[in-house]
């Protein structure tokens, strides 16, 4: 409990109105609305861009990843920053000068094919809907554990502020909102991470956060919330009141050998200096940082390419990404803003494993009770006594709702768009206002529905189908001139479906084992080569329905603007 | 308006390039304009410097990268890769970027300067 933590969310919330008030006042047009009319320098959109990528996942999950798996969970921030590099070389400038809003306007200016484009539609708005999703429920669960509120509160407060700020002022008065928030959440991680290392000093800087596995460093009675599943990879000593495997022990010392053991609710084990960290599996309890863990287990350097692809590539097509390329004047400012953001965006990511190895020092039993996401916001008070820590703490849960926040407004936008402009019948303001409410009331009803399942997936998930559906499109109809309309719609169907299937398949629970589940639960090294393939073969099978206008379209989309705009006149 | 010719304002433009457009019937720039085989040639050869540059950078990226879940694989050392991953490849990623963008900026000047034949 943190008596400061209340103050600080709301002064987050409220600044963030004020700030996209203060957008609503220059926000008049429809463009101004989509796009923000396009007037966006590059330093500000720059910041706005790095403030609404860096989400919930970012700022809390990495280091709960880090703390429950280790150090190879670090690939997913650097998988984050270099997704930005790979949209750079590829994708930046033309899609810039391709001079379409949205991804399904890309693919309808691309193709001039309606279909394709409403299947791109589909992708976007599910894409979205899963991404928003874990966003929601880590609000919940940073209200819950920080003021003891019920679970689904933090959520419906993001959900009602999102809407409130991007139907009133659109994508102008979001550019504000997200760059006041890209410096909140620096803040906000940086000034704590000083305090704690500084603390970590004054400890006598022990070095065991880089020990594998895990160690605790003194007593700690550690609480299980709810029931779990303990994987254990040696022998384990530990004092246990509760019941485990179904034998209730009252402060009896037990010996649990390797292996799987179920804990119920309510057990508490009580761990000596020196005791590896076991690891746990969730079954119903899922976190951002519990994602998929099994899988990695079985073939773990499998896992990790497939994670690497998944973020390198996924990038690209997250659908908050790409309408932000729509706000640069023009395709050099667009490349330029994209480098800034590398830059922005890699210095952030140097912050969440110094959580991470802290945790692991200091709060290693969070990985055991479920809610290593929580590490982040518990640690200053854990690790700085009294009044300093509860501040610092305060700071952190209002940066951690700043990630919440910005990176929902800018899903939003990006669903709302789709939906008012393919949805709903026209296009004027008052559509893309009913698209926002829209846009968000679907994965706030899941949220509040299903908060059981394990949602932190479906960032892993939300990867996995950009990279195998909206990379092979961007890429091939940018770069190749014979990509037809029934090949963009084979590709997208082929690859994304593929990916959607095996990763709904492992959070479903299919019964399979070993390799196998190692493929499902990371599809891209498959599903992205896959997408492409069968863009590239149906393609060329089908060379009578290449767009009549590819070559003009190609010239749009590479040559300097300088050529293009006396081009015109 | 004032008559007096003295304090006329005088519209001050760059030079004229239209008319060096007509000079001459085969210049690239008209090629492009009215998408004759030429001109897709010359988007061609731009695109295709274009792809080359991002095909370099993203081979570097592969190399740079690529190898290293194996290295950690083998050696088996978590400080490194605490380190490794958690600062020392960020600035190479910038400077890839800022790298990729100096050249992608180049070729299309080159390309301006060619088809406008300067």
């Amino acid at each position: 409990m943190n008596q400061f933590a209340v103050p600080a969310v709301a002064l987050v919330v409220v600044a963030t109105v004020l700030v996209g008030a203060f957008g609503l006042r220059i926000s008049r047009t429809t463009s101004d609305f989509y796009v923000a009319s396009r007037t966006v320098g590059p330093r500000l959109n720059a910041v706005a861009i790095s403030g609404e990528y860096l989400s919930g996942a970012s700022f809390l999950g990495i280091a709960g990843l880090v703390l429950v798996q280790g150090p190879d969970m670090l690939w997913y921030p650097v998988g984050y920053t270099a997704g930005y590099l790979v949209i750079l070389l590829f994708v930046a400038a033309p899609l810039r000068r391709s001079g379409a809003y949205t991804l399904p306007d890309f693919a309808e200016a691309r193709l001039a094919s309606q279909p394709v484009r409403r299947l791109a539609g589909a992708f976007v708005v599910g894409v979205g809907w899963l991404y928003l999703l874990p966003q929601l429920q880590g609000a919940g669960l940073t209200l819950a554990v920080l003021t003891g509120a019920p679970d689904p509160l933090g959520g419906i407060i993001v959900a009602v502020v999102v809407v409130a700020t991007v139907a009133a002022g659109g994508m102008r008065s979001i550019t504000f909102v997200q760059a006041f928030q890209y410096w909140l959440k620096v803040t906000a991680l940086l000034v704590p991470a000083l305090f704690l290392v500084l603390a970590w000093q004054g400890d006598g800087a022990p070095r065991g956060a880089f020990a594998e596995p895990a160690t605790f460093r003194d007593h700690r009675v550690v609480r299980i919330d709810d029931r779990l599943d303990l994987r254990l990879s040696r022998p384990l000593d530990a004092t246990a009141t509760g019941t485990i495997d179904g034998r209730r022990y009252r402060s009896e010392r037990v010996a649990l050998a390797p292996g799987v053991h179920r804990l119920d609710r309510g057990t508490r084990l009580t761990f000596a200096p020196g005791d590896p960290v076991p690891t746990a599996t969730h079954g119903s309890n899922g976190g951002m940082s519990t994602s998929l863990a099994s899988g990695r287990q079985e073939r773990p350097l499998y896992a990790t390419y497939g994670l690497i692809l998944a973020t390198f590539l996924g990038t690209m097509g997250l659908p908050h990404v790409v309408v932000r390329f729509y706000t640069s004047p023009h395709g050099v400012a667009a490349r330029r803003t994209t480098v800034a953001v590398l830059a922005l965006i890699g210095a952030f990511y140097l912050l969440p494993p110094v959580y991470g190895a802290l945790g692991r020092l200091y709060a290693p039993e969070l990985s055991l009770a479920g809610d290593a996401d929580a590490a982040v916001l518990l640690l200053p008070q854990r690790m700085i006594p009294g009044l300093g820590g509860d501040l610092l703490g305060a700071l952190v849960a209002g940066g951690a709702f700043a990630a919440f926040l910005s990176t929902a407004s800018g899903l939003t936008m990006a669903v709302a768009g789709v939906l008012a402009q393919d949805v709903l019948p026209s296009r004027g303001v008052r559509h893309f206002r009913l698209g926002t409410v829209m846009a968000m009331a679907v994965p706030l009803a899941a949220s509040v529905l299903v908060g059981g399942l394990p949602v932190a997936d479906a960032v892993g998930l939300a990867f996995a189908v950009s990279a195998s559906s909206f990379c092979p499109l961007l890429v091939l109809g940018i770069w190749w001139r014979r990509l037809t309309p029934p090949g963009a719609a084979a590709g997208m169907l082929v690859g994304g479906g593929s990916a959607f299937v095996a990763v709904t398949a492992t959070m479903a629970g299919c019964p399979v084992d070993g390799t196998l589940h190692a493929l499902l639960a990371w599809p891209a090294l498959w599903s992205v080569p896959l997408g492409f393939l069968t863009m590239v073969l149906v393609s060329l099978a089908t060379p009578g329905r290449i767009p009549a206008r590819t070559a003009a379209i190609l010239a749009r989309f590479h040559l300097p603007e300088e050529v293009r705009a006396e081009a015109k006149g | 308006m004032s008559q007096d010719p003295g304090d006329r304002r005088v519209v001050v433009t760059g030079p004229p390039r239209r008319s060096r457009r007509t000079s001459g019937y085969y210049r690239p720039r008209t090629e492009i304009d009215e998408q004759t085989t030429l001109g897709h040639t010359y988007v061609r050869s731009l695109m295709r410097s274009q792809l080359r540059a991002g095909l370099t950078v993203s081979a570097v990226l592969v190399l740079l990268v690529g190898p290293l879940p194996l290295l950690f694989a083998t050696i088996r050392d978590a400080g490194l890769q605490w380190t490794v991953l958690g600062c020392c490849l960020y600035p190479p990623l910038v400077l890839l970027a800022r790298w990729y963008v100096r050249r992608a900026e180049r070729n299309e000047r080159d390309f301006v300067r060619l088809v406008e034949d300067r």
